[in-house]
């Protein structure tokens, strides 16, 4: 593995990292945003 | 290792795509910093309350958005910004992202800030996002800057709106009170712009761009420059009278408005040598303060409750 090789590894592997850790936030935003929505409307339906 | 080895290996390692310091690059930080800033004082001077929450999913909305301006701007503007000492080292002239890298990473990202800006906070915040992303990338980038020295002044507008959408995802609606926030950035936009492009004229003009300096001589764009201070430094000072800003806010805009004032007038006075880029580089660099500090009095004051307007005081007295 020659010098061209292992920079093209790295970078492959920050790239992969910092999508992973954006998608994580995402999951946490979403998560956080669908709570403030629906607030107390869960609970406040028609059974 | 040879220049030639070198230069292999330097093609292979740019055939595999950027760093991620590469797409932070291509989102522009630095403009995206003064959006969000901008758009967080909309936010918070709007009235009413926001859940933290959702103004958090807001700014990284506009945070987004911006950023997918940006590099869809360094897609479109590869060509000139390789001629350019200031932007040739970006990531597409550099060749460490490829056109297409930046034209889908700038796409999906715009499209994606618009969609959860829709869906968490309102449309038509979203919707402003949207057309200033599209007056940005279509209007400024692909249209003006290649055609008229007024391309900063028309496509400042585009920068101006971040105050609006704060203030729409706040409230669900705009207001006569954002549009002055908007019209404080549209008109520092030619000042702070120009005082860079003398600086920078046979860099525009090497690289074909009609800048104000390039097409009407330095002279005449200092003169525009002091027009628009001239009309900013009272400007500034409007958010007062109008119940958006407090005592803090007039206090600071005053003197900030004359200190810009005396600043574009150096620029206009001094027109050769190194004291007229000296006056130049000052100028731009107090533009950037000017925006900041003004904004931050207005956030300090709604974001503290500190704001007495001077309507109310007038009106007590």
């Amino acid at each position: 593995m020659d010098d061209a090789d292992k920079e093209r590894q790295r970078r492959q592997r920050t790239r992969s990292k910092a999508i992973g850790w954006l998608l994580f936030a995402l999951v946490v935003l979403f998560f956080l945003v669908t709570m403030v929505r629906l607030g107390g409307n869960v609970v406040d339906r028609p059974l | 290792m040879t220049d030639v080895t070198s230069s292999v290996i330097d093609a292979r390692i740019t055939a595999t795509g950027g760093d991620v310091a590469d797409y932070v690059a291509l989102m522009k930080p630095r403009v995206m910093f003064l959006v969000v800033f901008t758009a967080l004082v909309g936010l918070v001077a709007a009235p009413g309350t926001m859940h933290p929450v959702l103004a958090i999913a807001a700014l990284i909305c506009i945070a987004a958005g911006s950023g997918a301006a940006g590099a869809l701007n360094m897609w479109y503007d590869a060509d000139i910004d390789a001629k350019m000492a200031r932007t040739a080292a970006r990531p597409v002239p550099r060749g460490n992202v490829t056109p297409q890298e930046a034209l889908t990473f700038g796409s999906v990202l715009g499209a994606f800030s618009v969609f959860c800006m829709g869906l968490m906070v309102n449309w038509l915040a979203a919707a402003l996002l949207a057309g200033t992303i599209g007056f940005y990338v279509f209007v400024y980038t692909m249209w003006l800057k290649r055609w008229t020295p007024q391309n900063i002044v028309i496509g400042g507008a585009a920068g101006a709106v971040p105050p609006m959408i704060g203030w729409a995802a706040a409230t669900g609606s705009v207001s006569f009170a954002s549009f002055v926030l908007f019209l404080i950035i549209f008109v520092w936009t030619p000042p702070h712009f120009w005082a860079l492009a003398i600086l920078r004229t046979g860099d525009y003009a090497r690289a074909n761009v009609p800048m104000m300096p390039v097409v009407k001589g330095a002279d005449e764009t200092r003169r525009q420059i002091l027009i628009y201070s001239i009309v900013l430094a009272p400007l500034g000072v409007v958010p007062a009278f109008i119940g958006l800003g407090g005592v803090l806010y007039a206090a600071t805009s005053v003197i900030l408005g004359v200190l810009f004032v005396y600043f574009a007038w150096q620029c206009y006075r001094e027109r050769t040598g190194e004291k007229a880029d000296r006056a130049a580089k000052q100028l731009f660099a107090y533009s950037v303060l000017y925006l900041f500090l003004l904004f931050a009095a207005l956030l300090v004051e709604h974001g503290f409750g500190i704001g007495e307007s001077l309507p109310a005081l007038f009106w007590t007295a």
